[in-house]
């Protein structure tokens, strides 16, 4: 981290908060980008809640011949196994931002849990934990999801592990770094001074100036989390059938694609559309929130 | 030196730590390698049971086996397939060339596309071309390789009526044939990235030439690409090697899905199988091998540094 880390006031009260929302939306609207990538993932997320009435006919009911092309009555056409592919394409939308902010969940939990106490408590913690995190840090990240998940069995819950033990170490790096920025600050020590308990000094001195690189951090590692989703269903070790996961939808397809093509052509364009929809956003905050630039 | 000694000692370190990791992860396996042999190999009896743990030394104990494992690591020894019965050393020996061919012809690949043409969108300043870079690099970080692959084999299928051959040609035996055989997965992995350096080097050549020393270049009439290339460039690479650095572990995990769907018999291809086969001396040898790699690799690339850039002289 070479640029300096904007030091946050304590939070504001519920008018402070009205305005930090207009203020919000005023510069989402000068940043185009993360703009494109709110409403993509705003209609991808309803989507995926409306789930039951956009698809009625639900993901696993068998009801035509199976690889007919997109027409009329199934306008993605019809899988392999003669089930609606645009059921399961919107089904899918569930899985992949299921396990995309559960596993972000984790990896938040475990990382940033990590790096604020790494950073506050110093010492042989910070040394220990942080070695821990290089270790994990030196496999490549799909590696290391499909070494775990090869052991854990394949299965949601555990791919959802899997990707958020991968990603913690990134979290635990970046919430270290402003967590000690700040504790040398002489405001930490006049609320050690006047008392405040350790858990007070971290959730409100702390935890507001790490939560803004964790906030672009956290809608970054969404993307890779679903991308890294979609990989390990296509590799079989990830979501099982008959769940729709779009990377085990274009993993099926590949049987068929010469003779269906649509079938390996359309969950990409799910997994991509979804996976830019979070790039975008997380970039645009990147701008917004840098320091350097400013628009906040 | 002295920073090549400790970052070198660090290196070491992080392996062993990695080592750690996988050995105590294969423990904690549900079932035994017993079962899962005698699973497809019929019933035994309790004692053939016992000679079986015996005989791969899983009746000692567990710090007893790590350490024993490491030993024969050190000494090129990373056990036997469960499955075939060869030695994992000799099977990595053979793997790894086809994986580094493929990464290497991609991130070659990808520095020759990308940095060309990321000093082009660098001429202009306009948002326009910024947004279109932007936009276009994070579709590289968004579309899933495997995704590409799987279209680029319709594409090759359907327009020339290609598929993507069965069996594997070294490259010293037939270049040609292995380049040929090479072109769409170095292809699948790359065009990702290239969006992704594009991006990268518009941005670090950007914030070079709004730079003093560029306009003094200017002033003194070094012709325009001259400026670009001998000053400008130069200096904005530095960033430019740390994100090809970075890729080079988003390459190795490509590697893996990429040489599943091409059938290419590498490394990735050799991990997977190992998975699905729950042969656990090739898991773990291949992924000791991803990790050497990829942190010989991040090594690399700090030491290009100093090589790029004078200044940079580590204590």
């Amino acid at each position: 981290m070479s640029q300096p880390l904007p030091i946050v006031a304590p939070s504001p009260g519920a008018a402070g908060r009205r305005r930090a929302a207009a203020r919000w939306l005023r510069a989402l609207r000068r940043t185009p980008v993360a703009l494109i990538g709110a409403v993509t993932i705003a209609c991808i997320v309803l989507i995926a809640l409306l789930a039951p009435v956009l698809a009625p006919v639900g993901p696993s009911a068998q009801i035509a011949t199976p690889l007919l092309q997109p027409g009329k009555t199934f306008i993605a056409g019809t899988d392999q196994l003669g089930r609606d592919e645009l059921n399961r394409l919107i089904y899918g939308a569930r899985v992949s931002l299921y396990v995309g902010v559960l596993a972000v969940a984790v990896a938040l939990g475990i990382g940033g849990t990590t790096g604020v106490a790494a950073g506050f408590f110093g010492g042989w913690l910070d040394n220990v934990a942080m070695r821990v995190m290089d270790v994990l840090f030196s496999l490549p990240a799909l590696v290391l999801a499909i070494a775990i998940t090869a052991i854990l069995g394949p299965s949601l819950t555990n791919v959802m592990l899997a990707i958020g033990i991968v990603y913690a170490p990134t979290f635990a790096r970046i919430a270290r770094g402003p967590t000690l920025a700040v504790v040398r600050l002489p405001y930490i020590e006049a609320a050690r001074a006047i008392g405040a308990s350790t858990s007070a000094i971290v959730l409100r001195h702390v935890v507001p100036n790490v939560s803004a690189p964790l906030l672009v951090q956290t809608t970054v590692s969404l993307s890779t989390a679903i991308l890294t989703e979609a990989a390990l269903s296509f590799l079989g070790l990830g979501t099982q059938p008959p769940t729709p996961s779009w990377g085990l939808m274009l993993s099926d397809a590949r049987q068929y694609m010469l003779i269906d093509p649509w079938i390996a052509v359309l969950p990409g364009i799910a997994i991509a559309v979804t996976v830019l929809g979070f790039n975008l956003l997380g970039d645009g905050l990147r701008d917004l929130l840098d320091p350097r630039i400013r628009i906040l | 030196m002295r920073y090549l000694v400790r970052r070198s000692l660090w290196t070491i370190a992080a392996l062993l730590g990695v080592s750690v990791l996988i050995f105590v992860l294969v423990r904690l396996l549900p079932g035994t390698i017993v079962d899962i042999l005698t699973g497809t190999e019929g019933q035994l009896s309790a004692d053939q049971k016992a000679a079986v743990m015996h005989e791969f030394g899983l009746d000692r104990p567990v710090p007893v086996q790590y350490g024993l494992w490491l030993v024969s690591m050190a000494h090129g020894n990373f056990g036997v397939s469960f499955r075939s019965g060869q030695p994992v050393g000799d099977l990595l020996v053979s793997r790894l060339p086809i994986t580094i061919e493929l990464a290497v012809l991609c991130v070659v690949g990808v520095a020759i596309v990308g940095i060309p043409l990321g000093i082009l969108a660098s001429v202009s300043r306009s948002v326009r071309v910024k947004t279109l870079v932007q936009i276009v690099g994070l579709l590289g970080l968004s579309v899933p390789n495997f995704w590409i692959a799987v279209l680029l084999i319709i594409f090759a299928s359907y327009q020339f009526h290609w598929l993507p051959a069965l069996i594997y040609v070294p490259v010293w035996s037939q270049p040609w044939v292995n380049l040929q055989q090479m072109f769409l997965p170095v292809l699948s992995l790359s065009l990702g990235l290239v969006a992704v350096v594009v991006r990268m080097t518009r941005s670090s050549m950007l914030e070079v030439l709004s730079q003093e020393f560029v306009k003094v270049a200017q002033a003194k009439g070094v012709p325009p690409f001259g400026v670009l290339l001998r000053h400008a460039l130069r200096n904005a690479l530095i960033p430019i090697i740390t994100v090809l650095g970075l890729q080079v572990g988003y390459l190795l995990g490509g590697v893996v899905i990429t040489e599943q769907i091409f059938g290419l018999p590498g490394l990735g291809w050799m991990l997977l199988n190992g998975v699905y086969q729950r042969d656990y001396p090739v898991v773990q040898g291949t992924v000791m091998l991803f990790a050497a790699t990829f942190v010989v690799v991040n090594l690399a690339v700090d030491l290009a540094y100093t090589y790029l850039d004078p200044r940079i002289r580590y204590e």
